[in-house]
C-alpha cells in the first residue's frame, strides 16, 4: 500500500519540479534575448574588426600571406620605437603608481560622504580637452614657459624638458593617473574597516598593517591600475607628437605614421605585434581578477 | 598634526598637477596676443569671434550631436545587455563580460584602426555615422559596467513580487527595476557623453575628410597654432560643466547623482 | 571568577557630534567575569566595547586595565583581543596565516606558532581546517576562526561583538554553549556585546543592561530578571506586565485600585511607583479564590506553556501557564507578594540613570 503512494507522491513532486523549471527557464530566456542587440554588435563592432587587423597583418597588398608585416617589427627604427615606447609606459606606469597609490590611502580616511566628489575631482579635467590639455603642458614646459619662469624668479636654474622623453613621460602621468587612483581607491574603500582593526588587535602596528593586509588586499586594483595606464601609455601617438617634438618616434607614431601613407598591410602586422603586449597586460589582469569580472575599474 | 598637513599638502600638489593645464588655458583664452607664449593682455575679443567661427561651431555641433546619441543609443543597448547578462549563468556572463572588457582594456588605436578596416571592407564611406557607430562601440561597456553593480544590489524577489502581485513582465520591468538601477544607468549615459566628447585616437581613425569634431579639429592645428577661440570654447564648456555638477552637488542629489559608481 | 577588578572604566563619556553616545559612565570588570553588555542598537554597548578595545578614544575619562591608565593605548599595544561582529577575516590569507598573524608579529618561533594553530583549531572543532580561506567556511565556521585567531594570542581578556548576530537560531544556541566551555577551558574574562537578552541571560556572571548611553542596571541574570530596577530593564529582559501603581504603606502596593500584599519597604506612603509581574508569576485560580477577577481574552499555544491574556480592572494581564482557561472564562487572578517587584518612577530618563549608576 504504502509504496504506490510513495512512487505516487514522488511522480507529482517531479512533475512539480519540472513545471517550476521549465517556467523559469521561460522567463530568463526572455530576459536573455535583451543581450541580441549588444551581441550582434560587439561581434560586428569590436571581434570581427580585430579579426581584420590579423587578416591586413599577415597578407600583402596581392592578398597573399606573409609575415613580412610583422618581422619589420625588426627594422632598427621600428625596433628603437616599440623600446622607447616600452621604457617610456613602464616608468610612467611606475610614476604613477606611487604618486596614486599614497594619494589613494589619503583619500580613503577622508569622509565617506566626499566619495562622488574625490571621483569627480579625478575626471573633471576630462572636460576641458585632451589634446589642450597636453598642449598647455607645452606652455608650462618651454625654455620661456611658466615652469622656467617660475625657477628663474626662485633663482633657480632652468630646465629644459620640453621635446624629450621626461616631457612624454610628464604628459603620460598627467594624462593617465586619474586611472591609476580610481581603481585603487576603490578597492581600498571597500576594505572592511574591522579587518584593519582586527590587524591592530592582533598586535601589527600601522606599518605592519598596511604590508600584511592593505597592500595584499589592494593588489587587484593595483593591478586594474597598471593595465590602465600602461595600454595608453605604450600606445600613444598624440602625446608624443605634442611634447616631443618630431624627433621622438614612438610604436604608436609608427603605426598612425603607416596608416596615413595608406600603408594598412604594414600598419597593421606593427599593431599585432603591439597587441601581444596588450594580452599578456590583460591576460596579467584577469589572472589576478577573476571574481569582480573588472568591476572595480570604474 | 603633521600627518595631516602633509596629506593636505599632498593632495593639493596632486591637484595643482592636475588642475594647472586647465588654468593655463583658461588664462589663454582671455590672451590678447593670437602667440600662445605671449601675454599681450586680457580682452574677451575670442569669445566674440568664436560665435563667428563657422568651422569651430561645426566642430561643436558635430561633437555633441555624436556625443548625445552615441551615449544614448549606448545606454539603451548597454542596459539591456547588463539586464540580460545578469540572469545568466557564470560561464556566458563571463564570456560577455571579457569582450566588454575588450575595448575599454585594448588600445585606442587598435580599435580605431580595427573600426576603419571594417569600414573600409564594407565599403562604407568614413563620415558622421561611421564616428558615430565607433563611438557607440567604446561607450558600451561603460554603461555595462555602470549599471552591472545596481543590478547585484538589486533583491530580484521585487521583480518576482511584481509579477506575483499581477504586473505584466514589462511592466514590472519599468515599475520597479528600471527606479532602483536608474542612478546607475544615469551615471552610464554621462560617462559615456563624457569619454565621446574626449576622444580623439578612434575618432581620428574612423571620421574621414568630411567631417570634423572639436578633439579633429585640434589636432589639425597642433602645428600650425591652435585658434585662441579654440580656448574660448572649451573655457565655455568646462565652466559650464562645472556649474552644473556644482549645482547638483548644492542640491544634495549627489548620492544618485552621475557618476558616482564610476 | 575572582574579585580581583581586572578593568575599571571610570567617568567615560563620547559622542558624535551631537549625539551623545556614552554619558558619565563608571564601570569595572573582574578577573575571569563573563560580563555581557545588553542593550537596544544605540544604548552605547558597542561603543564602551570600542573604547575597552582601543578603536574608539573616549572623549573624557579612563580605561585602568591592571591598575594602569591604557587610554592614550592603540589597539595593538593593549593586551586584549577582539572577536569582530562579522569576523573580519582576512581574506587573502589560509586559516592559520590567519590565526598565525598575531604570533607572527610576536616572532614566536615556527614550532610554537605551529603548535598553537592546532591548538586553537581543536578548541573551536575546527581540525584540519588549516589550509582552507575564509570564504570556503560557513558564517559559524568563520566565527569560529574568529574566535581561535584572537585566543592564540593568550589575551587576559576578550572582547567579542555580537559575535553571534549574524547566525541562524540554532547554530547561536549551539555557539552559545560553545563559548562557556571556551570560556570555562581557557580561564579569562570575556567582555560580551548582544542585543539578544535570551543570549545575554544563558552565558553571563554579570549583565550590564543600557540604554541611550546609560546604564540601567548591573546584576547577575538572576537580579536582572527577578529584580528589574525600571520599566526599561524590566521590559527589555522578558516579557512583563508593568503597571503604575501607588505604595499604599510598607507591604501593600494599590494596582489597578486594589490592595495586594508585597514585601518590600521604605518606599514611603501613597508614593507612585512603577510594579513589575512576570507572566509565570501570575496563578490564575476559580474566581472566587483570586485577589481580583478577570475575563480571558485570548490564549495562544507556546509548546511548553499556554499564553493568555485576562482583562482585569481594566487592564490586558500577561499570563504563562500550563493550565489552560478558554477564551471568555471568568478568573481569578492571584500573586505571590514576593513574585511583585516593586521599582521607583523616574521623572526622567536621566534621572533614571543617573540614580541607579550610584
Amino acid at each position: 500500500m504504502n509504496v504506490p503512494l510513495n512512487v505516487k507522491n514522488r511522480l507529482q513532486q517531479k512533475r512539480k519540479k519540472d513545471h517550476d523549471r521549465t517556467l523559469k527557464i521561460g522567463k530568463s530566456n526572455n530576459i536573455k534575448l535583451l543581450s541580441f542587440p549588444y551581441i550582434i554588435w560587439m561581434a560586428g563592432f569590436i571581434i570581427i574588426p580585430l579579426f581584420m587587423i590579423l587578416y591586413y597583418g599577415l597578407t600583402n597588398k596581392n592578398k597573399h600571406i606573409t609575415l613580412e608585416n610583422i618581422t619589420l617589427i625588426s627594422n632598427p627604427i621600428n625596433q628603437k620605437a616599440l623600446l622607447l615606447a616600452l621604457e617610456l609606459a613602464l616608468i610612467s606606469t611606475v610614476i604613477c603608481l606611487l604618486l596614486a597609490y599614497p594619494l589613494a590611502l589619503i583619500l580613503r580616511k577622508s569622509h565617506k560622504r566626499n566619495n562622488s566628489f574625490i571621483v569627480l575631482i579625478m575626471i573633471l579635467p576630462m572636460w576641458m580637452n585632451f589634446l589642450l590639455r597636453t598642449i598647455a603642458w607645452q606652455n608650462i614646459l618651454e625654455k620661456t614657459g611658466v615652469l622656467n619662469n617660475i625657477l628663474s624668479l626662485l633663482n633657480l636654474p632652468t630646465l629644459n624638458i620640453i621635446n624629450t622623453p621626461t616631457a612624454i613621460v610628464l604628459g603620460m602621468v598627467y594624462n593617465f593617473l586619474p586611472f591609476m587612483v580610481l581603481p585603487i581607491y576603490n578597492v581600498l574603500v571597500k576594505i572592511d574597516k574591522d579587518v584593519i582593526n582586527a590587524a591592530r588587535d592582533l598586535g601589527a602596528n600601522g606599518w605592519q598593517t598596511f604590508a600584511k593586509i592593505i597592500l595584499p588586499l589592494s593588489i587587484p586594483g593595483v593591478i586594474s591600475g597598471i593595465t590602465m595606464v600602461f595600454v595608453p601609455a605604450l600606445t600613444t601617438f598624440v602625446i608624443s607628437t605634442i611634447l616631443g617634438g618630431s624627433k621622438i618616434v614612438l610604436i604608436g607614431n609608427v603605426i598612425e605614421q603607416q596608416f596615413r601613407l595608406g600603408n594598412w598591410h604594414t600598419g597593421s602586422g606593427l599593431s599585432l605585434v603591439l597587441m601581444v603586449f596588450i594580452l599578456l597586460s590583460m591576460a596579467i589582469l584577469s589572472k589576478y581578477d577573476k571574481e569582480s569580472e573588472g568591476s572595480h575599474i570604474w | 598634526m603633521v600627518k595631516k598637513f602633509f596629506e593636505r599638502f599632498y593632495i593639493g600638489i596632486i591637484l595643482l598637477f592636475l588642475y594647472a593645464p586647465i588654468i593655463i588655458l583658461i588664462g589663454l583664452s582671455f590672451n590678447k596676443s593670437k602667440s600662445r607664449s605671449k601675454w599681450g593682455g586680457f580682452t574677451f575679443h575670442w569669445y566674440k569671434e568664436l560665435f563667428q567661427n563657422r568651422e569651430i561651431m561645426n566642430a561643436l555641433y558635430t561633437t555633441l550631436i555624436i556625443a548625445f546619441l552615441s551615449a544614448l543609443i549606448a545606454t539603451i543597448i548597454g542596459t539591456a545587455a547588463a539586464i540580460a547578462m545578469n540572469s545568466m549563468r557564470k560561464t556566458p556572463r563571463t564570456i560577455l563580460m571579457g569582450i566588454t572588457n575588450i575595448p575599454m582594456l585594448n588600445a585606442d588605436i587598435v580599435t580605431g584602426i580595427s573600426l576603419m578596416l571594417i569600414f573600409v571592407a564594407l565599403r562604407y564611406t568614413l563620415g558622421f555615422t561611421s564616428v558615430l557607430i565607433a563611438h557607440i562601440t567604446f561607450n558600451i561597456p561603460y554603461v555595462i559596467l555602470s549599471v552591472m553593480p545596481k543590478l547585484r544590489q538589486l533583491n530580484p524577489s521585487t521583480f518576482e513580487a511584481a509579477l506575483d502581485l499581477g504586473a505584466t513582465p514589462v511592466y514590472a520591468f519599468f515599475k520597479v527595476i528600471l527606479p532602483d538601477i536608474f542612478p546607475g544607468v544615469i551615471s552610464g549615459f554621462f560617462l559615456a557623453f563624457t569619454m565621446s566628447l574626449d576622444d580623439f585616437v578612434i575618432t581620428h581613425f574612423t571620421k574621414g575628410p568630411s567631417i570634423n569634431t572639436l578633439s579633429t579639429k585640434i589636432y589639425t592645428e597642433v602645428r600650425k597654432g591652435i585658434k585662441p577661440e579654440m580656448y574660448a570654447l572649451s573655457t565655455l564648456l568646462f565652466v559650464t560643466v562645472l556649474l552644473l555638477l556644482i549645482i547638483i552637488n548644492r542640491r544634495g542629489v549627489t548620492k544618485k547623482a552621475p557618476i558616482t559608481k564610476i | 571568577m575572582t574579585d580581583n577588578k581586572l578593568i575599571n572604566l571610570i567617568n567615560i563619556s563620547k559622542a558624535y557630534g551631537e549625539t551623545v553616545v556614552l554619558d558619565d559612565l563608571n564601570l569595572y570588570i573582574r578577573e575571569n567575569e563573563f560580563l555581557t553588555l545588553l542593550g537596544p542598537s544605540g544604548c552605547g554597548k558597542t561603543t564602551t566595547l570600542r573604547i575597552i578595545g582601543g578603536f574608539e578614544t573616549p572623549d573624557q575619562g579612563k580605561v585602568i586595565f591592571e591598575g594602569k591608565d591604557i587610554s592614550k593605548l592603540a589597539p595593538n599595544e593593549r593586551q586584549l583581543n577582539t572577536v569582530f561582529q562579522k569576523y573580519a577575516l582576512f581574506n587573502h590569507m589560509t586559516i592559520a596565516e590567519n590565526i598565525a598573524f598575531g604570533l607572527k608579529i610576536k616572532k614566536k618561533s615556527k614550532n610554537y606558532i605551529n603548535d598553537k594553530i592546532k591548538y586553537a583549531l581543536k578548541l573551536v572543532n575546527l581540525e584540519g581546517f588549516e589550509n582552507r580561506m575564509p570564504d570556503s567556511l560557513s558564517g559559524g565556521q568563520q566565527q569560529r576562526i574568529a574566535i581561535a585567531r584572537a585566543i592564540v594570542n593568550e589575551p587576559k581578556v576578550l572582547l567579542l561583538d555580537e559575535p553571534l548576530g549574524a547566525l541562524d537560531l540554532k547554530l547561536r544556541q549551539d555557539m552559545q554553549y560553545e563559548l562557556i566551555r571556551l570560556k570555562n577551558e581557557l580561564g579569562i574574562t570575556f567582555i560580551y556585546v548582544t542585543h539578544d537578552q535570551e543570549e545575554a541571560l544563558t552565558m553571563s556572571d554579570t549583565i550590564v543592561v543600557m540604554n541611550q548611553g546609560y546604564i540601567q542596571q548591573v546584576g547577575t541574570p538572576e537580579d536582572i530578571y527577578n529584580e528589574p530596577k525600571n520599566a526599561f530593564v524590566a521590559d527589555f529582559i522578558g516579557d512583563s506586565n508593568i503597571i503604575a501603581s501607588t505604595m499604599v504603606e510598607d507591604k501593600v502596593v494599590n494596582i489597578l485600585g486594589t490592595n495586594f500584599p508585597c514585601v518590600d519597604t521604605g518606599f514611603g506612603k501613597n508614593k507612585p511607583v512603577d510594579i513589575v509581574i512576570r507572566p509565570e508569576d501570575i496563578d490564575l485560580v476559580k474566581p472566587e479564590e483570586g485577589i481580583i477577577t478577570g475575563r480571558v481574552t485570548s490564549l495562544i499555544f507556546k509548546g511548553v506553556h499556554y499564553e493568555m491574556e485576562v482583562m482585569a480592572n481594566g487592564h490586558a494581564w500577561l499570563v504563562h501557564s500550563t493550565d489552560l482557561f478558554p477564551v471568555g472564562d471568568e478568573v481569578g487572578i492571584k500573586v505571590d507578594p514576593f513574585d511583585i517587584q516593586i521599582m521607583h518612577k523616574p521623572t526622567s530618563e536621566d534621572e533614571e540613570a543617573v540614580e541607579l549608576e550610584e
